[in-house]
């Protein structure tokens, strides 16, 4: 397969249409705008429907509306608009709707920098919307990694009948890097997607009401409510099995980078300037942020190691806390942090590695 | 190996395209590695405007690194705003029509002057300076070969065949200026 030259956010939504998705609604929002543009000069050639929705609040809404039809389908926005999106994304999760959204974040709280962050790590994996619900959240450093995740993330939310979140940032979004893309779904196969959600999608039935399908994104009876959340916390348990993460010269390292995304392409890059210069510095680095591969953190070598360095693009560091916990108290945890819309320097990680090791 | 660029100049001089088609060709005919990360914020036209390329044989970290290998400047504001990103022996790319040389106050770097604005002028065409400085510095750096970015530009040009002899001009008179001053 020849490479392209993409865009993340072109390459993200191209990967969408070739998994099948075959209705986007969106509403502009910079660092995103490239993911509804493709997706409105696209989806016409494939059969698909692109709405630029009057909102926010709308589009979700709709994607919600058509993905209850069975049909594979995504939003995107950037962190205020994600906000924005909260409510339609929890009644999904409720109704336990299959959808996939994007979020290619800024910098801070509010309308915030327009410039890439990591500023919505806390929102993304813990609480993206009201009612404690979870998702898969996967997190790509390059845009490959988008391509491949954004595929992927569509069969995670049909297998699961709940929504996948691409949690990326302004650099992922609007830089360009080859790309192999993934074989595009046929009609045929989209059509068999479809039909294998008869017995709970609105696919068309008959006046059954004994098999009749229900979206209902809420419980007036205590019971059945309580029984609905077990029947959730035991999905949200059973993606332990799902966690993604890349392990780099962990095993005698002293020094342990840790981070997520385009900080952790940045990281990685520091590790090999260590690892030629003679120092022993590895990288734990998740690919999916939720569910978190805490036990990656036990295969440190604690007796050599002096520290674990938080590299992400916030303050105040969010990352760090789901950190805390694969780390166990077991060693110091450091942090070199940006955050704004300033991108994280290789420099200023190789001088907080150089740092722990003096110590 | 790996090289890291910045081009910066005025929104409408090209720079983007510049180092897209770059990007592009270092895709399309080589194994490297490449990014192409574009600046975006509140820009306007007649503001400053600027991308990075890095082009790699290993894996590449940051595509907007600490330090720049070679830098090009299209304008005079781009040369203070990005003049000291340049490592020390790299390459400075000034659009001599208007970057005024005495205000380069390094003597640490090398210096390839190319007067694109009145080059494209005397073409016929002010757009194509952008082609003639892509010209200029893959004749001088050779980062990736000539002929490989002739036949992205070529590509990308498909739907507008009226302007591909004015393009291969650009790049071929870009081309030899750059070599002459290896």
């Amino acid at each position: 397969m020849a490479r392209v030259l993409m865009k993340g956010c072109e390459a993200i939504a191209e990967a969408a249409v070739r998994a099948g998705c075959r209705f986007f609604a969106g509403y502009p929002i910079t660092p995103q705008n490239e993911i509804p543009e493709y997706f409105a000069r696209r989806m016409p050639e494939v059969g698909g429907t692109f709405v630029q929705g009057e909102s926010e609040v709308a589009s979700v809404n709709m994607v919600y509306g058509a993905a209850s039809a069975g049909t594979r389908s995504m939003t995107s926005s950037s962190s205020p608009g994600i906000s924005l999106k909260s409510e339609g994304i929890s009644y999904c999760a409720a109704a336990r709707i299959p959808i996939v959204y994007a979020n290619i974040s800024r910098g801070g709280p509010g309308v915030g920098a327009i410039q890439p962050a990591q500023q919505d790590y806390l929102q993304a994996t813990k609480a993206s919307g009201n009612g404690g619900f979870e998702m898969i959240v996967l997190a790509p450093s390059t845009v490959q990694e988008a391509v491949d995740l954004t595929y992927a993330a569509f069969d995670y939310a049909d297998r699961d009948r709940n929504p996948v979140l691409i949690l990326a940032d302004g650099v992922i979004g609007t830089m360009m890097e080859p790309v192999e893309l993934p074989p595009m779904k046929t009609d045929e196969e989209i059509a068999a997607i479809k039909a294998s959600k008869a017995a709970w999608a609105c696919t068309g039935h008959k006046l059954d009401y004994a098999n009749r399908s229900w979206i209902q994104p809420g419980q007036w009876n205590t019971q059945i409510m309580q029984a609905e959340n077990e029947k959730a916390a035991a999905l949200y348990a059973s993606w332990e099995k799902d966690v993604q993460v890349e392990e780099y010269m962990v095993e005698d390292a002293e020094v342990i980078i840790t981070a997520y995304g385009v900080s952790a392409r940045i990281a990685k890059s520091a590790v090999d300037i260590c690892r030629a210069a003679g120092k022993k510095v590895g990288l734990i680095r998740p690919i999916t942020v939720h569910p978190f591969p805490y036990n990656s953190f036990d295969k440190i070598n604690y007796d050599v190691c002096k520290g674990v360095l938080d590299v992400e693009m916030s303050i105040p560091a969010q990352f760090v806390h789901d950190v805390r916990m694969g780390v166990k108290g077991r060693c110091p945890i450091e942090t070199c942090l940006c955050s704004g819309g300033n991108i994280m320097s290789r420099e200023a990680v190789l001088k907080a590695v150089d740092g722990i090791l003096a110590k | 190996m790996e090289t890291n660029l910045c081009v910066a100049g005025f929104g409408g001089q090209g720079v983007m395209t510049l180092g897209k088609f770059l990007a592009s060709a270092a895709c399309d005919a080589t194994d490297k590695n490449v990014t192409f990360f574009p600046s975006y914020g509140a820009e306007q036209r007649g503001g400053t405007a600027n991308c990075f390329v890095v082009i790699s044989d290993g894996m590449i970290g940051a595509p907007l690194g600490d330090v720049m290998d070679d830098l090009i400047v299209m304008n005079g504001p781009s040369l203070s705003k990005f003049l000291r990103t340049l490592r020390p022996g790299g390459t400075l790319f000034i659009n001599s029509s208007i970057v005024d040389e005495k205000n380069i106050d390094r003597d640490d770097v090398k210096v390839v002057k190319a007067p694109v604005t009145e080059m494209a002028l005397e073409m016929g065409n002010s757009k194509v300076l952008n082609v003639i400085m892509l010209g200029v510095y893959v004749g001088y750096t050779e980062v990736v070969p000539p002929e490989v970015v002739w036949s992205t530009i070529e590509h990308k040009l498909g739907s507008k065949p009226k302007l591909l002899p004015l393009n291969r001009q650009a790049f071929e008179t870009g081309l030899k200026l750059g070599r002459e001053q290896r």
